[in-house]
């Protein structure tokens, strides 16, 4: 199977109240703070080498849901969501559908329930932006700083990623950055340090999450016929890890590894 | 007296002149709401005797379970001179027969199963015991004595199952403080006034209460006998911290050294201990290592308590368990927490000695309780599963007393006020399956239930079964009732438990505590019933033998009222019946969903079942929801459970919950944050009771293919705690089988 880029402006124009998602998830503890309950949307345009979760990013795949069934599920969760837990939109990528998430953030805040946005940071327009208003916290994946290195690794480039970073950071409203750490592809140290300097000057970073690359994605590539390049690369060594965290905590503050 | 209240400065009250623990607390109590940096390792002592005693443990595991039994001595308070582990290290002394881990017989309960149990182990009852049983009536002889055809069927097809007609019945608690506050002869005098009291016109009850009360008495005095066999006078008040732990371990010790009770909880001591330990430690009289040395050395023997029970008796029980339950935590209802220094201590034992499935801790929770208390559970519970939780906000307010322990695995019983009398379990699987065929047992098609139609449906209609269930429910309660009534008739006439009664006021509120087993599997099967399409497969003798179902139906665990509700309205069905009856001592009808590790014995006694449960296959535990069947993760599984309610099942609904520590958090200190809040969220639900286990799956495994590495790995099963290789293989691989939340 081979995914082309695809219209994804189709996923944003659809029904208003229906969101197209991959599945649920109720117990999330690994998305932001506390426990959440994790939307995973389907589609997405970025073709990252090392996607965990291939079958969410065709447009067309997954199932439709309203918002209000959406909600009402949070709303039976909410006790658990505690004083820091909530919703996270995650994927895929979320902001292909963000008109629709700017409704459901809108329902989740008249419940006072706490909302995060996992993103890979692939559409900046007003929509993105008024979505980012409605979003407590943001946790942005940034890919790689280099842009040949980001391209290869992802198919697109982190222009825009980086300039939704550079919007959150001059709303003043708090987010995470999330680097996955892949041995042979976002390990080289040149490029450690200059992603974390761009970063440097940021007041809105609040945590940075080191997330070691793992095979547990690769079963999926192969159920649906893809090219999985990764086969042969390893999870990452501890040491790797504590000097990756090491490289970034000289400019940033927070730096965990997941 | 005098002279404790001063040179302790405790605060008076109504304690002082009347038998009053609960006022002492209230005018003592010393809650503690800090965290749990204060706390400390494990004395040179106790690590040398923890050693001495792993080592037997670890024979006593090689020796199939078993080290040494006593085949001469009919145990009793006295029977047995003093038994030490290893002297010079024995802060807090006592054992039950005279060596460690050497079990002894009693008798009274049934003294076939006694016999059986010696024999398995290639050993026979000295002539003497057996002799003596030609003489002496035992409990087990005089129930059945009493029994009816009705009740005898029952049993023995299975509806009815687990009774204590055979052994001795547990689960009440004596009020072991009093030994410690009041002295033993203190508690003689007030037996003594009360035995006065029963006096004038004589009645069945106002006799039997006079010979109770002399028999508590002669325990007393047996009490004080057995203690100064260690050299320790137990006759007037503790007036130290070492004396107030001993003195109780002595009350708690001549209970089980006379009882094998199923469960013999210990109580609600910490806080209690925690008055002399503070009051010591402020004293300068002892520091925080001394104060852990008493609370170590005090658990280490609760660890240590053993009975002597056949090979049947693990399929209902296993793991050899024996419910040394001591609760933690709560609140007073004036607002104040009993968590105190102590009650921390008592969580430390899981540290100092590693975790342990004896003594049962059991918290109590409450959303009040200190944020420090709540964060060191739960980290204990990440890093032990060693503990279950029970709802205190609901029980101090539903059950009206904030001085409560826990009865064998998950039921409240009000401290030296109240007891409660222990009614195993009804199946209620089975009784649906006597309801869809004409009240006939369906393995052999025996009649159990009489005034049943015969149902010839093709597919089953909701209506019609829901009718038939609920008359063949009112017979199930109608003979349940009945056999409750002669069951405690004889065990207080044959096998009396005086030594926890003698602790006890001396006429207290009964609760009979009743059980159902498979609720989810009932939930499931109407919820088939009434939103598929169940065609039931009949035999020649139109015996239902499996049920092909079509289409999809919701089922309990998926937080889906449709058929959450169907599990709330039989629990409500079932003890409404159960209410219509007559109970020994006039005793008051409470329900628990629980069902110990019994849901695998039930299992392979019941037939299929109309919700796709094939013939033989476990019954979930307790009120969890059947395994794999809870799709839509922790929280929803949670929700379900968290809808049956308490008022129709006061004597717990037992809930068991296995998570695997990654899916809590990505490290300890998020884990223990997202435990307290689930904890806090499902308990603010009106949720009853949890079990938390926190591993994963290959550790198990492991465990089950080399017992021999993990000879403390412990897990929560339904109500209480194991050592997870001193389970029976099957037993194993159904714990194994469970839903393990991992990807919620």
């Amino acid at each position: 199977m081979y995914l082309p880029e695809q219209d994804t402006h189709l996923l944003n124009e659809f029904d208003i109240d229906l969101l197209r998602i991959h599945s649920l998830e109720t117990f999330g503890t690994h998305d932001g703070p506390g426990i959440r309950m994790v939307v995973f949307v389907q589609g997405c345009q970025f073709r990252c080498l090392y996607c965990q979760n291939p079958d969410s990013i065709d447009i067309h795949g997954g199932i439709l849901v309203t918002i209000d069934e959406l909600v009402s599920k949070a709303l039976k969760q909410k006790a658990y969501f505690g004083k820091v837990g909530g919703v996270t939109v995650s994927g895929g990528e979320p902001l292909l559908q963000r008109t629709k998430l700017i409704h459901l953030f809108d329902c989740l805040h008249e419940h006072g329930i706490n909302t995060c946005l996992d993103s890979n940071g692939r559409v900046l327009d007003d929509n993105t932006k008024e979505l980012l208003d409605r979003t407590d916290l943001l946790l942005l994946d940034v890919k790689h700083i280099n842009q040949e290195w980001h391209k290869k690794l992802t198919s697109l480039t982190n222009t825009t990623t980086l300039k939704i970073a550079e919007h959150r950071e001059s709303t003043g409203k708090p987010m995470w950055l999330r680097y996955v750490f892949v041995p042979g592809w976002t390990d080289q140290e040149e490029y450690l340090h200059e992603w974390a300097r761009h970063f440097s000057d940021y007041k809105t970073i609040k945590r940075v999450e080191i997330i070691p690359f793992h095979q547990l994605g690769k079963h999926k590539w192969e159920l649906m016929n893809m090219e999985y390049a990764l086969t042969d690369t390893p999870s990452p060594t501890t040491e790797a890890l504590e000097n990756a965290k090491a490289i970034f905590s000289l400019y940033l503050d927070n730096v965990t590894i997941k | 007296m005098k002279n404790l209240v001063e040179s302790m400065k405790l605060n008076v009250g109504v304690w002082k002149d009347s038998i009053n623990v609960h006022d002492f607390i209230l005018q003592n109590l010393k809650s503690y709401e800090g965290d749990a940096s204060f706390l400390v390792g494990p004395s040179y002592k106790t690590i040398q005797l923890w050693d001495v005693c792993k080592e037997s443990l670890l024979k006593e595991r090689e020796n199939d379970g078993c080290l040494a039994i006593d085949t001469k001595v009919i145990s009793n308070i006295t029977s047995f001179g003093p038994g030490y582990i290893q002297k010079e290290n024995e802060t807090i002394v006592g054992l039950q027969t005279d060596e460690l881990l050497k079990r002894s017989m009693k008798p009274f309960g049934g003294i076939k199963l006694v016999e059986s149990a010696v024999a398995e182990k290639g050993l026979k009852v000295s002539d003497r015991v057996v002799d003596i049983f030609n003489y002496a009536k035992n409990h087990n002889q005089a129930v059945f004595d009493a029994y009816d055809s009705e009740i005898k069927t029952f049993r023995s097809k299975h509806v009815l199952t687990g009774l204590p007609d055979n052994y001795a019945r547990g689960r009440i608690i004596g009020d072991f403080r009093r030994v410690a506050l009041y002295g033993i002869d203190r508690l003689i005098a007030e037996k003594k006034l009360d035995k006065v009291k029963v006096s004038d016109e004589m009645s069945d009850a106002k006799v039997r209460l006079r010979e109770e009360i002399a028999e508590q008495i002669k325990a007393l005095q047996d009490m004080k006998t057995m203690a100064l066999s260690y050299g320790i006078d137990i006759s007037k008040p503790a007036t130290t911290a070492h004396e107030a732990v001993q003195f109780t371990y002595l009350g708690y010790l001549s209970a089980v050294k006379e009882q094998d009770g199923a469960a013999m909880s210990l109580g609600n001591v910490s806080s209690f201990l925690d008055v002399y330990i503070q009051n010591d430690i402020e004293s300068g009289i002892i520091d925080e290592v001394l104060a852990q040395e008493y609370i170590d050395q005090f658990v280490m023997k609760l660890r240590l308590v053993r009975h002597l029970r056949p090979g049947a008796y693990d399929a209902i029980f296993g793991g050899d368990p024996t419910w040394v339950t001591e609760a933690i935590g709560g609140q007073l209802h004036d607002g104040r927490t009993k968590v105190t220094k102590t009650s921390f201590r008592f969580l430390q034992t899981l540290y100092n000695l590693g975790a342990s499935p004896e003594p049962n801790l059991t918290i109590l929770w409450s959303e009040s309780l200190p944020q420090g208390f709540k964060d060191f559970c739960a980290q204990v519970s990440i890093d032990t599963s060693s503990l279950q939780y029970e709802n205190d906000d609901l029980m101090r307010n539903n059950r009206g007393s904030d001085d409560y322990g826990i009865a064998c695995c998950v039921s409240y019983q009000e401290i030296g006020k109240t007891i409660q009398h222990f009614g195993a379990r009804a199946n209620l699987p089975k009784a649906l399956l006597l309801s869809l065929n004409g009240g006939r047992e369906e393995a052999e098609g025996v009649q159990v239930v009489s005034g049943i139609s015969e149902m010839d449906d093709e597919v089953l209609d909701y209506d019609t079964v829901m009718k038939s269930f609920g008359k063949t429910l009112a017979e199930v309660a109608r003979v349940y009732a009945k056999s409750m009534y002669i069951i405690h008739y004889m065990h207080d006439k044959y096998y009396y438990e005086r030594a926890q009664m003698a602790l006890i006021d001396s006429n207290p509120n009964i609760d009979i505590a009743y059980g159902a087993a498979g609720i989810s599997i009932i939930a499931d099967s109407l919820s088939a019933i009434k939103y598929a399409k169940v065609t039931p497969v009949r035999n020649e003798y139109g015996l239902t033998t499996d049920f092909n179902i079509d289409g999809d139906f919701p089922k309990f665990g998926n937080d889906d009222d449709r058929v959450d509700t169907i599990a709330q309205e039989v629990t409500k069905i079932f003890i409404d019946e159960l209410r219509k009856h007559k109970t020994y001592k006039n005793s008051t009808p409470t329900l628990s969903l629980l069902t110990i590790t019994s849901n695998v014995m039930y299992g392979s006694n019941t037939g299929a079942t109309p919700d796709g449960r094939k013939a033989a296959e476990a019954f979930a535990p307790g009120a969890n929801p059947m395994h794999g069947r809870d799709v839509n993760g922790a929280i929803a599984s949670l929700n379900s459970v968290s809808k049956l309610n308490y008022n129709d099942a006061q004597d717990g609904i037992s809930y068991t919950f296995t998570m695997v520590p990654k899916s809590l958090g990505n490290n300890l200190e998020e884990q223990v944050a997202n435990l307290t809040t689930t904890l806090d969220a499902y308990f603010g639900r009106n949720a009853h009771h949890l079990n938390v286990n926190v591993l994963n799956k290959e550790t198990l495994l492991d465990a089950y293919n080399h017992p021999e590495n993990y000879p403390q790995l412990t897990i929560r099963v339904s109500g209480y705690a194991v050592n997870f290789v001193r389970l029976s293989k099957a037993h194993q691989l159904e714990v194994i089988s469970r839903t393990f939340h991992d990807t919620m």
